[in-house]
């Protein structure tokens, strides 16, 4: 007793100390700006000092453009190749010569591809899989979204191997040099994977033109990291006798490395293909501005023309795609993380793979009956509906009917809350914040990470973008705290009652695999345009993780403390608030850290729904293809990303070292 | 400590072992931390336990001197982070030895090339762990085969050669099963198997059956003994369990703190413990089962003989006999020779375990 009782006199001693040095920081900012008019460069960063970083990067992009095209070309003609096949293979057709005396052969029909998705679905997880999958392909069929969903599948189905193939040798190599991991890889990933979106396709667009190839290109660099993080995390978890026993057999480090490691990490790197594929799968879609055609492109010519019926339509059309690509690879995942099973060795292919050879077979003989029946070749228009204008009438009814009330609403929180946070936040010194984000760096973690913080809050003044970020801020801030608000007593709900929680994990596993752009569209429906449905969007979004984590948090608790706490003779009150909360505190932070990143590259999206953030700034930049400012747009979100990223990260160790 | 080993080494058990030495460490030593290599180079391979931590460094295997020879079953005992494991890894250079030597048939193992090495791993050493180690995506017959095809031998030969020890562990009918399927008893056989499958001529088990249930264990030990009346291999075996020790050794090594404080026959070590910890371990060995006649007898006094042993004879397969019979029995050697007599007296006095040599000393 007495023991603590000292341990805890010890402890507060450096928070008073910090709670005064805190006092006096904020003290000496709301000094600053209440001088702001005899310190002004301390409060808007003096447009006179904006460094011309934008035209630098401008100008080198400009220069690769102009000496580097053969590089581009060849680039574009190579990897046009498979793409043009994917493409012709699955959505459009292949012309063999020209004009009017051209050959067509024809793409696969849609009756065999869905047949195919069954049989997949059937051979990796049973009949309930097969149902699912199937039905999402059907579903896509039947509603008329065929042709563009199939570009979409086109493009992932060339753009994920690549991603696979590097993300496997730049893992490799950051596994085998800890140096390449720690100075190069790593950083690289952390950056990858802040940046937003958006901020790939500019480069993209200036090197390869509007084109698939290079929305190909984009999807493969932005679906890459999961890949890299999951080689490097599967070969780090072989077990080391197993490691041994590769070296007592007498490899040789390439067979040690291709037959023993990668395949015994096989379980980690299959998780790593499933997050691949949904990650391009979401940036296809956002690829859709700089000509990935397809879905995302269907979705975003409605949105442009507030045609609320087809853009949904587009969009129900991309969640069941993802809902069968995410479900299929899991399964996949899963049967190779339990292992093989022994089958009888037979040697006919038919007999070994049974379902494989019947979907190639029923390919073939659909693809081949479509040269004579129309009905396989295209969906036949008779049998496809629309439900465009079911959602258009359901939008009108709403609107002529609660119009008043959702206008209240809007106008509410936009007068009280919003608005009043954004003046604060625009008005913020830019030294202030440079200031305060350095000493909570120093704070947690010391001298590095305060200097870290510090330089990338200010490359955001220094660039000219101060109040654009503080826009970007706010919005992110508050959506991220609603959502919190709402994803952390869900969690807590999900923890204490295992019904609850199989009623939410179905759910949250659904939200999480959609595509960020299906977001808005619902929600644009019912406020148009501007910063509450951005908002909305961006909760609805973005509040996965903070439930997630807090659920798993709380479970993970270890049963033996509970049932000390239990009996110590603690209330489940007290159960609850002294001893599962606290243990649990550490997660749900990563959670709230998660919430905040992805709240970020939700609120980058819906710069297309008429935000005035970097958001806009980079959409804007791909608009007039100004390169300059959008990578430092981009650069100025990840910045964002990265500092909140580093402080939440380093109190969460701080934490959890104290806990033990 | 020194001399008490030699001693050990020099003990009846050793001394007409003239079997080719396999197997040798010469002041071997495996330490952690920075530095460790001068450390101990600057002091000609000698340091005390206090040096070592003082340096801030960690002694993993300290000082290790053994040699283990041709076809014997050499195992080494100690409790967890006694450095048993690292030193094991150190006479295959799975572990890089900080200092001291390897000889395998008298040849520095830390001076030849890693091609060499290869080489000699695929072909004359091989390994089973504790747990297993077995490949998850390769069925039994592949993992068998596995170190084989390493070797870039071909199809058939390998799996004829896979087949052959999938027999000689008596697993046949699982050929086609994944490890998944197995259970820890068959995958360990697996695991046998596989390092049996190039025809070591040393063999390291490391811990083999200390993942096993005891019932397990005990099955699997039988069949190790069973294997190695075929084999004849060089066996360095680890294990924490005294009694599995007492059970496979021809000697045993004991290690504390990286250091090897005894090796001996299981019978030296229980007649003749170093130290108070060796004899901690031994205390509670059936002793009956351990300690043979030649231990026991003691000069003929010319009284009538109810029977004769051999020297070797273990008390236990006997001393039902002797005190039914009430007479000392005479041990005779080869020729028929008696050497000495044990007293019914002496048995009774080792079963019930009374020590009244120490006792009167």
């Amino acid at each position: 007793m007495t023991v603590t009782a000292s341990a805890s006199v010890a402890r507060s001693r450096p928070i008073q100390i910090w709670l005064l040095i805190w006092a006096a920081a904020l003290a000496a900012v709301l000094v600053v700006f209440l001088l702001q008019d005899r310190l002004p460069w301390a409060v808007n960063y003096p447009a006179s000092a904006v460094l011309p970083v934008a035209d630098w990067v401008s100008a080198l992009m400009r220069w690769i453009k102009s000496n580097l095209s053969w590089l581009t070309r060849s680039i574009t003609a190579v990897v046009g190749i498979p793409l043009d096949f994917a493409l012709n293979l699955l959505a459009k057709n292949f012309k063999i010569g020209h004009g009017a005396e051209a050959y067509i052969l024809p793409r696969l029909s849609w009756v065999g591809v869905c047949a195919a998705a069954f049989l997949a679905g059937h051979a990796v997880g049973g009949r309930k899989l097969s149902l699912l999958v199937g039905g999402c392909f059907l579903y896509i069929a039947l509603f008329g979204q065929w042709t563009s969903a199939m570009l979409t599948l086109a493009l992932i189905s060339i753009a994920v191997p690549f991603c696979i193939v590097t993300g496997l040798f730049a893992g490799i190599w950051a596994w085998r040099k800890p140096w390449a991991e720690r100075l190069i890889v790593s950083p690289a990933l952390d950056l990858m994977q802040t940046i937003p979106t958006f901020a790939y396709l500019i480069p993209m667009l200036l090197l390869f033109g509007n084109s698939p190839v290079s929305a190909m290109i984009a999807t493969a660099i932005f679906a890459t990291p999961p890949m890299v993080r999951a080689t490097m995390l599967g070969l780090s978890r072989v077990p080391s006798e197993i490691d041994d026993f590769s070296e007592m057999a007498g490899c040789t480090a390439r067979q040690k490395l291709w037959r023993v490691l990668l395949p015994s990490a096989r379980p980690t790197l299959m998780v790593g293909v499933n997050q691949v594929i949904m990650l391009a799968l979401n940036m296809v879609i956002i690829a859709s501005m700089i000509g990935a055609g397809g879905l995302g492109y269907d979705v975003l010519l409605a949105l442009r023309a507030l045609k609320v019926g087809e853009a949904m339509e587009a969009g129900l059309a991309i969640v069941a795609l993802a809902i069968a690509l995410d479900r299929l690879s899991q399964a996949i995942a899963h049967k190779q993380a339990k292992g093989h099973l022994h089958q009888a060795i037979s040697p006919s292919l038919w007999r070994r793979y049974p379902n494989l050879t019947l979907a190639i077979a029923i390919l073939v003989v659909t693809t081949l009956l479509g040269l004579f029946v129309p009905a396989f070749a295209a969906v036949p228009k008779a049998i496809t509906f629309t439900t465009a204008p079911l959602w258009k009438a359901a939008v009108n009814w709403v609107t002529i009917n609660f119009f008043d009330m959702i206008e209240a609403f809007r106008v509410a929180l936009i007068l009280n809350l919003l608005n009043p946070l954004r003046a604060f936040c625009e008005g913020f010194p830019w030294l202030g914040a440079v200031f305060l984000l350095g000493l909570a760096g120093y704070q947690l973690s010391g001298l590095k990470l305060a200097v870290l913080v510090a330089a990338l809050t200010a490359f955001c003044a220094i660039t000219g973008l101060w109040e654009k970020t503080m826009a970007t801020v706010y919005l992110c801030g508050i959506s991220a705290f609603i959502a919190c608000l709402i994803g952390i007593p869900i969690g807590l709900m999900a923890s204490r009652s295992d019904r609850f929680e199989k009623i939410v994990t179905p759910i949250i596993d659904t939200l999480q695999v959609l595509p960020s752009f299906c977001f808005i569209i619902p929600v644009v429906m019912l406020f148009r345009v501007g910063d509450v449905t951005a908002m909305i969007a961006t909760i609805a979004f973005a509040v996965v993780p903070a439930i997630r984590y807090t659920n798993h948090g709380i479970r993970q608790v270890p049963p033996a403390l509970i049932e000390a706490a239990k009996v110590s003779g603690c209330t489940p009150r007290q159960t609850f608030f002294r001893v599962q909360l606290p243990l649990a505190l550490p997660e749900i932070m990563l959670g709230v850290n998660q919430t905040i990143l992805m709240a970020l590259a939700m609120i980058i999206i819906c710069a297309m729904v008429g935000t005035r953030d970097l958001g806009q700034e980079v959409f804007i930049a791909l608009s007039k293809a100004d390169s300059g400012r959008g990578i430092i747009a981009g650069l100025a979100i990840a910045f964002i990303g990265i500092v909140a990223d580093r402080l939440f990260s380093a109190w969460t160790a701080k934490a959890r070292a104290r806990l033990g | 400590m020194t001399d008490k080993t030699e001693q050990g080494a020099n003990g009846a058990g050793a001394s007409k072992d003239a079997r080719p030495i396999k197997l040798a460490c010469r002041n071997v030593w495996k330490l952690f931390g920075s530095n460790a290599a001068n450390f101990i180079r600057e002091r000609d391979g000698k340091a005390s336990m206090a040096d070592v931590t003082a340096a801030g460094l960690v002694g993993a295997v300290r000082a290790v001197d053994l040699e283990i020879r041709q076809g014997e079953i050499f195992i080494i005992m100690g409790l967890s982070g006694s450095g048993k494991s690292t030193l094991v890894r150190c006479m295959s250079r799975l572990v890089e030895p900080t200092h001291g030597k390897v000889e395998f048939e008298g040849k520095d193992l830390l001076k030849i090339s890693d091609a060499a090495l290869i080489e000699l791993r695929r072909h004359r050493m091989g390994m089973v762990f504790q747990n297993f180690a077995l490949l998850p995506h390769l069925n039994v017959l592949e993992n068998i085969a596995f170190p084989l095809s390493i070797q870039g031998q071909d199809r058939a030969t390998r799996e004829a050669r896979a087949r052959e020890v999938i027999e000689l562990v008596g697993l046949r009918g699982r050929e086609h099963f994944y490890p998944r399927e197995l259970s820890g008893g068959q995958q360990q056989r697996v695991g046998i198997a596989r390092s049996l499958a190039t025809k070591p001529e040393i063999w390291f088990l490391d811990e083999p059956f200390s993942a096993l249930d005891p019932l397990i264990r005990r099955e699997m030990q039988d069949e190790l003994m069973r294997l190695q009346t075929m084999l004849h291999k060089t066996i360095v075996f680890i294990t924490h369990d005294f009694d599995e020790a007492i059970r496979l050794a021809d000697r045993i090594a004991i290690m504390k703190d990286g250091e090897v404080i005894q090796i001996g026959t299981p019978e030296e070590l229980v007649v003749n413990p170093a130290t108070d910890y060796v004899a901690e371990f031994t205390r509670d060995v059936d002793r009956a089962k351990v300690i043979s006649a030649r231990s026991l007898m003691r000069a003929c006094d010319g009284s009538e003989h109810g029977g004769t042993v051999a020297p070797d004879a273990k008390i236990a397969s006997f001393s039902a006999g002797i005190v039914a019979a009430n007479k000392p029995f005479a041990v005779v050697n080869g020729t028929g020779k008696p050497i000495g007599e044990v007293t019914p007296q002496a048995v009774i006095d080792l079963l019930a375990g009374i020590d009244r040599s120490r006792a009167g000393a």
